[in-house]
């Protein structure tokens, strides 16, 4: 139809005279293409229609999509590594808290730990999943678990090794982490996280609004609390979330959360205040309370283009016990001996975060961390008097991040870090870190 | 004895009674509550169930269905519902497990009746050959924007309304005689669109994301080019500029992009290229026209016909 129209055209264009017979014989010819051309496409549009309308009106068998793609569970690897620019120093500790063991990010160039995330529906009843940190000569189970899915109104039970419910940032692993090192104030708390030997328990109200309530029951073996040969459930964590949209572009979430648990001769490392290593241990209670928050905007709530997230979590831990301390090499210390004397602390502490994805694909962020030292009493007068890595210092961190993530599978990641976690410190940091996930397409939460 | 007699059963229905307050609230207003992932879906469940059904939709036409957070809102809607209405084939992949896993509702998790996935009932277009992310985004099962052909609408709307009938039987009646009331309504609006888009067969278009396959294979469209150099990789200006270079040659009449979509490349394009840019609804709310599924139709073709030779 359109050709012999568009070659007449162009006949008619070419041949500008008025009038030629050959031209005219021509001409009609053509007309006769096109009419004979019309008619047989008409035809076979008919013809079309006719089957259509036909294979419209008949059942359709549709092969059934598959869901999943098959009994495999779902398979993640996450490689992630980074260049670090630091000052070179002995350690790395946050002066006025008792170290969570925590270790610092290595100078130049490491690669962290990969993580190998496997998970599946078990059976109708149950789900499991697997999150294990491959690093050199050793592999950790980081999380393994079930959980249920099958009891209905709102309930749900997680039985195994799992990140605790607790606070905001908990729950996430390091590549979900919008910065290339961890919070200072998770730092202090739990170390990267506070993970459970043990059972947790929600329940989901049933409400418009979002309430959820948890409590969980565990072996504590990690820091702040430790591993202890008894019976019983020594690590105790109770949690409640709330949270909605407001209007089509703003959600959040806040939360508050408690943490009980009962350490025994929990080892540390510190300084006396003639700068020699000392070493002891804490044996007692360990209360921690966390409120945490975050809210996100996105335009129409298509977090595409441009979104912004703003993530807060506020924290109060008191802890009360014996301490004891003891020269850690040859040199005399003023635990020379050994004392083991009441101890006491009463510490808080926040950090604020908002990251800004600008255009699409480019996020940057800023966050301060600051931990308010409080009141330590180590025998009877203030740990400071002892201790200098429990000095009367309030720790602070600002960093600034900018990162371009190609996908949704890989993320590039430049930090500046001003830290000012140790007395008398006042570091730059630098880094460069990748994050690239391969396999199963993970889905993240809130 | 006498009194214990009667309290057993008097404490069961307290019991009972508080328990369904607490646990179905407004369980007498409406007896199906639909958890639909995206508006079309929500828009059918409401055209079947009528007052029947409670339905509340997660997402909006100005939302990329394939990039939504898993918000508290969510799941918690997730947790009452009956009944949940999506795609499936992995649309929802980076959102929906969290709202599943998260709900505590057993009634909608993978397998069970109250999990409606549309996508299976549907042929599927564009399967990939090769599964590898160098490729972008793709979907193993085929393309999930099956919304586009009211044909599919049709079948979709078929099965959910049996599906709807046999989780809420009481009502069985009802949904099938509203869906044979839809049903013919829709048949004789298919007819309308299709003849109405007669002019349309066969004309060349460039689409802005892979997301049109199944309105193409319905109204004969022809789609020359995709301006995302792969699925859900947002075109650069170099490949627009191919892009443009191609049309050249091969021109089309009008670019096609979803309401959600960035308008930058497709307006870049319209502006070099000299072609009408189309922001379809894609879903019902993609703008003021498409407040229901037979607007949605209505402004998709008539922004078409404007586009025709």
């Amino acid at each position: 139809m359109l050709r012999p129209a568009l070659l007449a055209a162009a006949l008619t264009a070419a041949f500008p005279v008025h009038a030629d017979p050959q031209l005219d014989a021509l001409r009609a010819e053509l007309q006769e293409l096109k009419t004979a051309y019309e008619a047989r496409i008409q035809a076979l549009e008919a013809r079309l229609q006719k089957t259509e309308a036909q294979t419209a009106k008949a059942p359709v068998k549709a092969e059934p999509a598959p869901v999943r793609s098959s009994f495999n569970p779902d398979i993640s690897l996450i490689l992630q590594g980074k260049y670090a620019h630091l000052e070179d120093r002995a350690d790395r500790g946050i002066t006025g808290f008792l170290p969570s063991g925590a270790e610092g990010p290595s100078r130049g160039f490491s690669v962290d730990e990969s993580e190998l995330v496997l998970s599946a529906s078990i059976d109708p009843w149950f789900r499991g999943y697997l999150n294990a940190v491959l690093a050199d000569g050793e592999v950790g189970v980081e999380e393994a678990w079930f959980q249920t899915t099958s009891l209905g109104h709102g309930l749900s039970v997680k039985g195994g090794r799992f990140r605790s419910g607790i606070g905001y940032q908990n729950e996430q692993h390091p590549h979900a982490w919008d910065f290339a090192t961890n919070s200072q104030v998770y730092d202090a708390l739990f170390g990267e996280g506070y993970g459970q030997d043990g059972l947790q328990m929600k329940w989901l109200a049933p409400t418009d609004i979002f309430l959820e309530f948890g409590a969980e029951a565990g072996r504590g073996g990690a820091f702040p609390s430790t591993e202890r040969d008894s019976n019983g459930f020594p690590s105790l964590a109770l949690f409640g979330h709330v949270g909605d949209d407001v209007g089509t572009s703003h959600s959040w979430r806040a939360g508050l959360s408690y943490l009980h648990t009962r350490p025994q001769e929990r080892a540390f490392e510190g300084r006396d205040l003639g700068d020699v290593d000392v070493a002891g241990g804490f044996s007692g209670k360990s209360r921690t309370w966390l409120a945490d928050f975050v809210w996100k905007w996105a335009p129409n709530g298509n977090a595409t283009q441009q979104n912004f997230k703003f993530a807060a979590e506020y924290f109060q831990r008191r802890e009360s016990g014996a301490l004891s301390c003891d020269d850690a090499g040859v040199d005399a210390s003023l635990c020379t001996g050994g004392i083991t004397g009441p101890y006491s602390a009463d510490q808080s502490g926040f950090y604020a975060q908002g990251v800004y994805q600008f255009i699409p694909h480019w996020r940057a962020g800023y966050r301060y961390e600051q931990l308010f030292r409080g009141d330590v009493v180590f025998n009877g007068v203030d740990a400071g008097a002892t201790l200098a890595s429990l000095a009367d210092y309030d720790p602070r961190r600002h960093s600034l991040m900018l990162d371009y993530s190609p996908s949704e599978f890989s993320r590039l990641r430049l930090q500046y870090s001003r830290d000012e976690a140790q007395q008398d410190i006042d570091e730059s940091q630098f880094y460069v870190q990748y994050i690239h996930s391969l396999g199963s397409h993970g889905a993240h939460k809130f | 004895m006498k009194t214990s007699l009667f309290k057993i059963p008097f404490l069961h229905r307290l019991v009972g009674l508080l328990g369904a307050a607490i646990l179905v609230p407004g369980a007498a207003h409406a007896a199906l509550k639909v958890f639909a992932c995206e508006p079309e879906w929500g828009s059918l469940a409401k055209e079947i169930g009528g007052p029947q059904v409670s339905v509340y939709t997660a997402t909006t036409a100005m939302q990329d269905p394939h990039r939504i957070e898993a918000r508290p809102s969510l799941i918690a809607r997730a947790r009452n519902a009956d009944l949940l209405v999506c795609t499936g084939a992995e649309l929802e992949i980076g959102w929906l497990p969290v709202i599943l896993a998260e709900s505590g509702n057993a009634a909608i998790q993978t397998g069970q009746p109250g999990q409606f996935m549309a996508a299976q009932y549907v042929p599927l277009l564009d399967k990939p050959a090769v599964l590898d992310r160098s490729a972008g985004d793709v979907h193993a099962a085929g393309n999930p924007h099956i919304q586009t052909d009211p044909h599919n609408i049709a079948r979709v709307g078929a099965a959910l309304a049996r599906r709807m009938a046999e989780l809420d039987p009481a009502q069985a009646a009802r949904y099938q005689a509203r869906w044979k009331d839809f049903s013919t309504r829709w048949q004789a609006a298919i007819t309308r669109w299709e003849q109405q888009a007669a002019p349309l067969r066969g004309m060349p278009v460039v689409v802005q994301h892979k997301g049109f396959p199944y309105l193409e294979s319905w109204l004969g469209l022809r789609q020359v080019a995709v301006l995302e150099p792969k699925p859900g990789v947002d075109p650069s200006v170099g490949h627009l500029a191919r892009v443009a270079a191609q049309l050249q040659a091969t021109p089309a009449r009008a670019v096609l992009r979803a309401a959600y979509q960035s308008p930058r490349p497709a307006d870049w394009l319209a502006q070099r290229s000299g072609i009408p840019a189309l922001a379809l609804p894609f879903t019902v709310g993609g703008n003021a026209r498409a407040g229901d599924l037979f607007g949605l139709f209505d402004d998709t073709i008539d922004q078409l016909l404007k586009a025709a030779p």
